[in-house]
């Protein structure tokens, strides 16, 4: 997506020239004061003691790491283990968002193509249906997903009144439906950028391969993916990092069995667990995850602008 | 477009594929739309229509407790909605119109910042942030929280529209002796102004759509929507809470479609 590179090219001249610093201070500060050093202090608090029922006592302590990756046993006296509950947490959440994405993809990059070949009056009207779900409530999204496909739903009434079903195939609380969830929860984000790349794409390219004897498909691989890639790419990342640390899909349709990243997360400071120093740690190496996603994908941009 | 090149513009599947996805992106929230209107109170049998679950919703047992938390909801969207664009639309400007200067870059990321950090994160420093500085949370640490995570989505389509105007226009204003603000106010803004509105409409409705961060910064005592909703689904899908779920949805449709009319309209006067 364009608007996540900055652009090199600048409009208009010098008018506003003099008071710059002036005009972007606000932002600066208002995200600086509230986010960056926030996230600064997260860290400390990541390498701070525990304190019960919430809360952090100021002595450096590596204890929330060492819980993450270590098993020393319930005295701490015990030959050291790799601690595997939370690695496992992780590794589901690293592949539910890849699935996701994966998913997404299968279904968002047909439908993106679809409409950007239509004439343009009915061009905009699939934008628009496909961008009225992104503007919808997320937890009323979830929670309408959850109501669907849950034992006693409508969709379980109708497929055993259709006789298809004998019993409730029960989907709910399980990591598929925590996938079906994060799927289209995303999907709308696939799809946008997407539709930009392809809407720009120069449909002679496609003919010429015809032209030049390249059969539909390869013609497809060959000439349309590689130019629509930018595209494909950020539609890919804006699919990925909000699945990887969501937490509305997993806790309201996976259930206790299916934890990921964001539930852990906020058990740590919302739910019984109260360890903040943990759930620092636990979100420390969460962002880590996600800027070496952000680096790699400025990384391909770059290498494409130059 | 010739039909030739318009044939081979078309692969099988990828329209049925197309379909695929509208029913899935809106099968369930159509579900939910027209089991609000269900007269039973079984909530999966159909019981016949009936409006019953929208009055409960405004003069119910739990009405009180869900207007005060719309009322917070549409407040804090309101206030954080024009706080925040009009801090985006003053770097959008600084952004685009003040040509290249060393860490142009650095700027651009901080401002988007809030849009690659993923919301839990932002949700845990908020939290700890409020928490160390000893800031009691509550409605004020709520809008703070909002302003910041709203500012890049305001700014973007802001951005977007500065690039498209050019530069001309507040030059001349400035040859003709207007200052810098009278050259802003009554030339550059009035261009800009569907860009504002499509920034601060986005802004309005990501506020309104936040759960996770209002969920860690709220504090105890006070709910918007979504957290009242979160709550009350811990217990079970209530037919009142579809109500509320159709309700919110059609406010977000209206929304999306004023947003819509109003970048046409933009985008047509731009042909002019």
């Amino acid at each position: 997506m364009a608007a996540i590179a900055p652009e090199a090219a600048t409009t208009g001249g010098s008018v506003f020239t003099g008071v710059r610093n002036r005009l972007l201070m606000p932002s600066w500060l208002s995200i600086g004061i509230l986010l960056v050093i926030p996230v600064i202090m997260m860290l400390v608090y990541s390498f701070l003691t525990k304190e019960f029922r919430g809360g952090v006592i100021w002595e450096f302590s590596l204890a929330a790491y060492d819980q993450f990756f270590f098993d020393r046993g319930l005295f701490g006296d015990e030959p050291v283990k790799i601690e595997w509950t939370y690695l496992t947490i992780f590794a589901r959440s690293i592949v539910q968002a890849l699935l996701a994405t994966f998913f997404c993809l299968l279904i968002g990059f047909p439908t993106a193509y679809f409409i950007a070949t239509r004439p343009p009056s009915s061009r905009a009207i699939w934008l628009f249906m496909i961008t009225v779900p992104y503007w919808v409530n997320l937890l009323i999204r979830t929670v309408s997903m959850k109501f669907l496909i849950r034992d006693t739903g409508p969709l379980n009434h109708w497929l055993m009144q259709a006789g298809v079903l004998n019993e409730p195939m029960g989907l709910i609380n399980t990591n598929i439906a925590v996938q079906l969830g994060l799927f289209y929860s995303y999907l709308p984000f696939m799809v946008l950028p997407i539709y930009a790349s392809v809407e720009r794409f120069d449909f002679a390219l496609l003919e010429a391969a015809h032209d030049l004897y390249a059969k539909r498909w390869i013609a497809l691989r060959r000439i349309l993916i590689p130019v629509v890639k930018p595209g494909i790419i950020a539609g890919c990342i804006l699919v990925f990092v909000p699945s990887l640390g969501a937490f509305l899909a997993p806790d309201l349709l996976g259930g206790a069995k299916n934890f990921m990243i964001g539930s852990l997360i906020e058990e740590q400071f919302k739910g019984s667990a109260g360890n903040w120093p943990f759930g620092a740690a636990a979100s420390m190496i969460l962002l880590s995850m996600v800027l070496l996603v952000l680096m790699f994908y400025a990384r391909s941009e770059a290498r494409r602008v130059l | 477009m010739n039909s030739a090149s318009t044939k081979l513009m078309h692969y099988p599947g990828f329209g049925v594929l197309a379909a695929v996805c509208l029913v899935l992106l809106y099968a369930p929230l159509l579900v939910v739309m027209v089991y609000s209107f269900n007269d039973s109170t079984s909530i999966t049998r159909w019981g016949g229509f009936s409006l019953r679950w929208y009055v409960d919703v405004f003069t119910g047992v739990e009405a009180a407790k869900y207007k005060v938390a719309a009322w917070n909801s549409v407040s804090i969207a309101a206030m954080a909605s024009i706080v925040a664009t009009t801090i985006a639309t003053s770097a959008a400007i600084g952004m685009t119109r003040c040509g290249q200067w060393n860490g142009k870059s650095a700027s651009f990321a901080l401002i988007n910042l809030p849009i690659m950090v993923p919301e839990i994160v932002t949700a845990v420093a908020t939290l700890i942030f409020f928490s160390a500085i000893g800031f009691k949370t509550g409605y004020l640490s709520i809008l703070l929280a909002h302003i910041v995570f709203c500012i890049p989505f305001a700014y973007l389509p802001i951005a977007a529209r500065l690039q498209g105007i050019s530069g001309s226009f507040e030059e001349a204003a400035i040859d003709l002796y207007a200052t810098r603000w009278q050259a802003f106010r009554y030339v550059l803004l009035p261009i800009l102004l569907p860009g504002v509105i499509s920034g601060a409409l986005l802004a309005f409705i990501i506020s309104l759509d936040d759960f996770i961060i209002t969920n860690f910064v709220k504090g105890a005592g006070i709910e918007t929507l979504p957290t009242a909703i979160f709550g009350a689904v811990r217990q079970g899908i209530k037919p009142n809470i579809m109500a509320i779920s159709t309700l919110m949805l059609v406010v977000s449709v209206v929304f999306v479609t004023v947003s819509w009319w109003i970048g046409r309209s933009g985008s047509r006067s731009d042909n002019r």
